[in-house]
Order: C-alpha cells, then sequence, then structure tokens
C-alpha cells in the first residue's frame, strides 16, 4: 500500500493562508491504514485548524468528509461532489494520486496536499510502516527470494552484499536496518537456491516505466 | 461554551473516577463548579479526537479519568488513555494549548479527596494563565 506522512500544521496553514472556508477530504484506502489521512486524521486535522484560528477575527469553517478511494473518481464525485461548491479550497488528505484525482474534478478550486506521499510499503509492526517496492517496473524479485534489493539495500544494489555488511547481518549506512543481501542469501538458502547468488546481473533498466506511467489491462 | 468560561472537562471512568466523583457528592465535598463530569465506560474509550473536540467547543482544560494503572477493568483502558493524552498533548502543543492543559489522572473508586484535589488543581492552573 501507499504509505504517507502529514506535512507539518505551519506549512499546512501557510497553504490556506486567505481560504475561510475549506473542505478537509480525506481517504479510507491505502492512507487510512498507515494513520495519515483517514476519516480520524481529518477529524484530527480539522479540530487543529479550528483550533489553530479560534484567536483570528474570523475564524475557519470547515467541512469533512472521507472518500472511500480519492484515486478513483467516482467515489470522489459521489462523496464529495455537493460539498465543493459550499468551499472556496480543498485540503486533501490523500496520496499525491488522491490530491491530483480531486484536483482533476475540481478544476475550478485549489486543492492542496494535507501529506507528504512518501513509498509503497507494509507494516513492520503498530505503527511503523517500511518500503518494500520502488515501482520501478522491472521486478527483481524472482532472484532475489522475494526480498527487493533495490530499495531494502540502502545502495540499491543488485549484485550484493557490498563490503560493508556489519556483523550480525546489519546495514553499514544504518545499524538499525538488516542488510537485504544478508536477509537474501538467508532466505535462497532456505529455499536451496544459493546457486542464484553466484549470477551476476546486468545493471537494471530503471528506465523501464516511462514518466508518466501508463498501464492498460490485457482485455481492455 | 467560552473558554472564558474556565470550564474543564473531566472523562470519567465509570468503574474509579466516577465513582471518586460520586463519592464527593454524597459526602457534600467542595470542588469547582467549572468542571462538567462526562462518563464513560473506561478512559480507554476516550479517543484523541474527544479531547480535541472539548477543546475546540471551548473547554480551557481536560482530565482524563481512569483507573490506577494495574486496575483497568478493561486491562489497557488506563495504559491507552495516558498514550493518547501523550498524543493529544502533542497535537495541541502545535496549535499553542501548551501548558498542562490536559492531564491524565489515575484514581482509586474512593479517592475523593484526589479527585477533589485535581480538579482544584487544573482550576487553578487555568484561572493562572
Amino acid at each position: 500500500m501507499i504509505i504517507a506522512q502529514r506535512k507539518p500544521l505551519e506549512e499546512i496553514k501557510n497553504m490556506l493562508s486567505g481560504y475561510k472556508n475549506i473542505l478537509v477530504a480525506g481517504c479510507r484506502t491505502c492512507v487510512t491504514i498507515c494513520w495519515a489521512g483517514g476519516e480520524k486524521e481529518v477529524g484530527i486535522l480539522s479540530s487543529q485548524l479550528k483550533l489553530a484560528s479560534s484567536g483570528e477575527r474570523n475564524g475557519l469553517s470547515i467541512l469533512e468528509a472521507t472518500v472511500e478511494r480519492q484515486c478513483e473518481k467516482e467515489m470522489v464525485i459521489d462523496e464529495l461532489g455537493d460539498k465543493v461548491p459550499e468551499v472556496e479550497a480543498i485540503l486533501s488528505m490523500g496520496c499525491g494520486a488522491g490530491v491530483q484525482t480531486v484536483a482533476d474534478i475540481f478544476e475550478g478550486k485549489p486543492v492542496f496536499p494535507a501529506l507528504n506521499t512518501t513509498f509503497v510499503g507494509m507494516p513492520e509492526k503498530e505503527g511503523a510502516w517500511v518500503e518494500m517496492c520502488g515501482a520501478c517496473g522491472d521486478c527483481f524479485l524472482d532472484r532475489s527470494g522475494g526480498i527487493c534489493p533495490v530499495v531494502r539495500c540502502a545502495k540499491g544494489l543488485l549484485n550484493g552484499p557490498c563490503g560493508g555488511t556489519r556483523r550480525g547481518g546489519k546495514c553499514e549506512i544504518d545499524p538499525e536496518k538488516e542488510c537485504a543481501w544478508v536477509l537474501i542469501y538467508r532466505r535462497l538458502e532456505k529455499q536451496g537456491r544459493l546457486d542464484l547468488m553466484r549470477k551476476y546481473y546486468e545493471p537494471k533498466n530503471y528506465r523501464a516505466v516511462k514518466r508518466p506511467g501508463r498501464v492498460k489491462a490485457a482485455t481492455a | 461554551m467560552n473558554r472564558e468560561d474556565n470550564k474543564i472537562v473531566a472523562f470519567c471512568c465509570e468503574h474509579s473516577a466516577y465513582q471518586a466523583a460520586n463519592k464527593a457528592g454524597r459526602t457534600r465535598l467542595y470542588y469547582p463548579d467549572n468542571v462538567r463530569i462526562i462518563r464513560v465506560p473506561c478512559a480507554g474509550r476516550v479517543d484523541v479526537q474527544h479531547i480535541l473536540k472539548a477543546f475546540e467547543k471551548g473547554a480551557a482544560g481536560v482530565l482524563v479519568m481512569g483507573c490506577q494503572e494495574g486496575a483497568c477493568q478493561h486491562l489497557t483502558g488506563s495504559t491507552r488513555a495516558k498514550e493518547r493524552v501523550k498524543y493529544a498533548e502533542s497535537l495541541l502543543k502545535e496549535v499553542g494549548i501548551d501548558g498542562g492543559e490536559v492531564r491524565m489522572v489515575n484514581l482509586a473508586p474512593d479517592m475523593a479527596q484526589r479527585f477533589i484535589r485535581e480538579v482544584k488543581e487544573m482550576a487553578e492552573k487555568i484561572e493562572g494563565r
């Protein structure tokens, strides 16, 4: 899923300066799971913005809404369609795709991002997420036991490990992190596929996805 | 409710703090009249949003009052509440409410005097701002 983090309140306040009626729009999919932009976070941010503006002469007027999936036009129109005409600006708590979907639909209104979209990842433990995929468009996982060296190795090495692996299989750049290539070795060892470690892999095509990426389903 | 009224919202666990407040009332002990007690089934029911909403609606202080740690009827309610109060403090700090206006208190059901002391302390803190 897509992992995001909320921007500092000060930055959000600066974006919204000059606007008095705003809609705070959350998303019930990825950013809900990573505690960044779900219904609850919409409530918290709205309360904070109201409290921050309570000393001003005309405080903020805030509408709240949460879309099932902010990156799907139909869902955005269904949930936000009747609320947007009442506001001057929209503060989206979706990922980058969500913000742009909302901005595409409501072209006449400024749409501001409340989150920084950071990576594609999975939950590591409660309240912590870790990057798992760099969306490079040329998947290497078949050769690395299902562990991606492109994002989980600090250097993105395809023929690892580097010479800096610490005792205990930790990364030389961040001793808190596991060396991806130690993990790959152990995984391949369990699977009896260590021969893959002896192969040399040529530099990967990092331009497999031409920006902006576009994919069509085979049947479409 | 205006912030000027110096209202205090006290979320009280019905197994402990609410009993303590009840005892204070039954024994005719005085405590500040600007406190609004909200009975909750457990301090762990109190969410960050409830705390923020109280301030948004004009409360000047919020007390989250639950069982003593280890004595929670629902095992982890008081511990969860403590963490949430800490998180609420950090959120309130971002908007400039940063003088101990939100506080977690752990009480036993018979601690009427302690309940009164905590409410009084909060009332004095708010008045002294």
